[in-house]
C-alpha cells in the first residue's frame, strides 16, 4: 500500500472514529459530575478500613491487589523479553563487524568524556535521589507515591552514575547479579504476602498485618509491605533494562571500532 | 464545554495514530504509540473528576470531603507502567531491526522482505 493510499484511508477513518466517539461521549455522565459508586464508596470507607490516607495506593495494593500482582508480572516478563531480545547472538560476532561501521556513522565516534560540570552535578544528585526514592516507596500509604513511582526514581540513580562515569562504574554500582536477585525478591515478596493471607485461613492478599495508627509510617498493614516489594521489583527491573540497552550500545560501538 | 476533555482524549488518540501511520522511523513510531496510550489517561481522569473534589489523599483532610475517584487513578497508574514496559520491549525490537536490516524505516523493512 502506497503512503498516499494509506494517508487517505487514515484521514477518512480517523474522522469517522472522532465523530462517532464524540457522539458516544455525549452519553457519558457530564464532565465533573462523577456518578460511579465505587470511587465514592472507597473515599468513604478506605481510611477506616485500611488506615491508609492515600487511597490510590490502597486501591492498587489492597482493594485491587490481585490485578496489580498481574501488572507487576507484566513488568517482570517484559524485562525478561528485552533481555532475551538484546542478548548476544552467535552469528553477530563475525558478520556485523565489516559493515556496521560504514552503515551507521555515529557508531564510529568515541563517546565524549563527561564534562566536570556533569560529573559534579550527577554525583551530587545521587544521594538525594536515593533518599527521595526510598521516601516515596515507604510513604505510599500516606501521601502520593508508592512502589511503582519510587522504584522508577530509585532506578535513575545508577543511570546518573553512568552519566558521570562509564559503564564499568555503572556495573560496579548496580551489578547485574545483585540487581537480578533484588528484582526476584521484590516479585516474590508480593506473592508471599498474598499467601500469608491464605496461611491465616483468610483469602489471597487479605490484609493480615496489624493496621497501626492512621498517618504513621507503619500503618496500613500489608499495603506498606507490598509497596516496598514492588519498589524493589520496579527499581531492579528498570536497572536490568538499562543493563541490556547499554550493553547493546557498547558492543555495537566496540565492534564498529575494530 | 463538558465534551472538551473527551474531545482532547480523542484528539490525542488520533494524532498519535496519525504519527504511527505516517512514521518513517521505528523510534518515532514507538513515541507516537506512547501518545496514543496517553489519551487513555486523559479519558480515565476525565471520567473520575468531580467539580470541587480534592485528590483522594486524606492526609490532613477530613474524611467525607468530596474527592475525585481513586479507582480510575489507580487504573491510570497501571496504564503508565504497562506503557513503559511496552515501550521498552518495542525499543528492543527496534534495536534488532537496525541490527538485522540496517534500517529503522518501516517501509524499507517491507522492501527488504519482499
Amino acid at each position: 500500500m502506497s503512503r498516499r493510499v494509506r494517508s487517505v484511508l487514515f484521514v477518512g477513518s480517523a474522522l469517522a472514529v472522532f465523530f462517532v466517539y464524540l457522539w458516544a461521549a455525549r452519553g457519558l455522565p457530564r464532565f465533573g459530575h462523577y456518578q460511579g459508586p465505587y470511587g465514592d464508596v472507597i473515599n468513604q470507607v478506605g481510611v477506616f478500613e485500611r488506615h491508609a490516607t492515600d487511597l490510590v495506593t490502597a486501591v492498587n495494593f489492597d482493594y485491587r491487589g490481585f490485578d496489580t500482582l498481574g501488572e507487576e508480572f507484566i513488568l517482570f516478563i517484559s524485562v525478561i523479553g528485552v533481555t532475551l531480545l538484546l542478548r548476544q547472538q552467535p552469528e553477530e560476532a563475525k558478520d556485523e563487524q565489516d559493515n556496521m561501521a560504514k552503515n551507521d556513522e555515529s557508531l564510529g565516534r568515541d563517546a565524549p568524556e563527561p564534562s566536570d560540570a556533569t560529573k559534579v552535578m550527577t554525583l551530587a544528585l545521587v544521594g538525594p535521589l536515593v533518599a527521595f526514592g526510598i521516601y516515596i516507596v515507604t510513604h505510599g500509604q500516606l501521601s502520593p507515591g508508592g512502589g511503582f513511582q519510587g522504584g522508577v526514581i530509585l532506578a535513575t540513580a545508577p543511570l546518573l552514575v553512568y552519566l558521570a562515569g562509564d559503564y564499568k562504574t555503572f556495573q560496579r554500582v548496580a551489578s547485574h547479579t545483585v540487581v537480578e536477585i533484588g528484582e526476584a525478591i521484590g516479585a516474590c515478596a508480593y506473592v508471599a504476602v498474598g499467601l500469608a493471607g491464605m496461611a491465616g485461613g483468610g483469602l489471597f492478599l487479605q490484609n493480615v498485618l496489624p493496621l497501626g495508627t492512621t498517618g504513621n509510617i507503619n500503618s496500613a498493614g500489608t499495603i506498606a509491605v507490598i509497596s516496598a516489594g514492588v519498589g524493589l521489583e520496579v527499581a531492579g527491573g528498570f536497572v536490568l533494562l538499562m543493563h541490556s540497552f547499554l550493553e547493546q550500545a557498547l558492543s555495537l560501538r566496540l565492534r564498529s571500532k575494530q | 464545554m463538558s465534551l472538551l476533555p473527551f474531545a482532547i482524549a480523542a484528539w490525542l488518540f488520533i494524532i498519535g495514530l496519525y504519527g504511527v501511520v505516517t512514521s518513517k522511523n521505528f523510534v518515532h513510531l514507538i513515541m507516537c504509540l506512547v501518545i496514543v496510550q496517553s489519551s487513555t489517561y486523559v479519558l480515565l481522569l476525565a471520567i473520575g473528576y468531580k467539580v470541587g473534589g480534592v485528590a483522594p489523599v486524606f492526609a490532613g483532610v477530613k474524611v467525607g470531603t468530596p474527592a475525585v475517584d481513586p479507582v480510575v487513578q489507580a487504573l491510570m497508574l497501571t496504564d503508565i507502567v504497562v506503557e513503559a514496559t511496552v515501550a521498552a520491549l518495542l525499543l528492543a525490537l527496534a534495536v534488532q531491526a537496525q541490527k538485522r536490516f540496517r534500517t529503522l524505516n518501516p517501509d524499507k523493512l517491507q522492501e527488504l522482505r519482499g
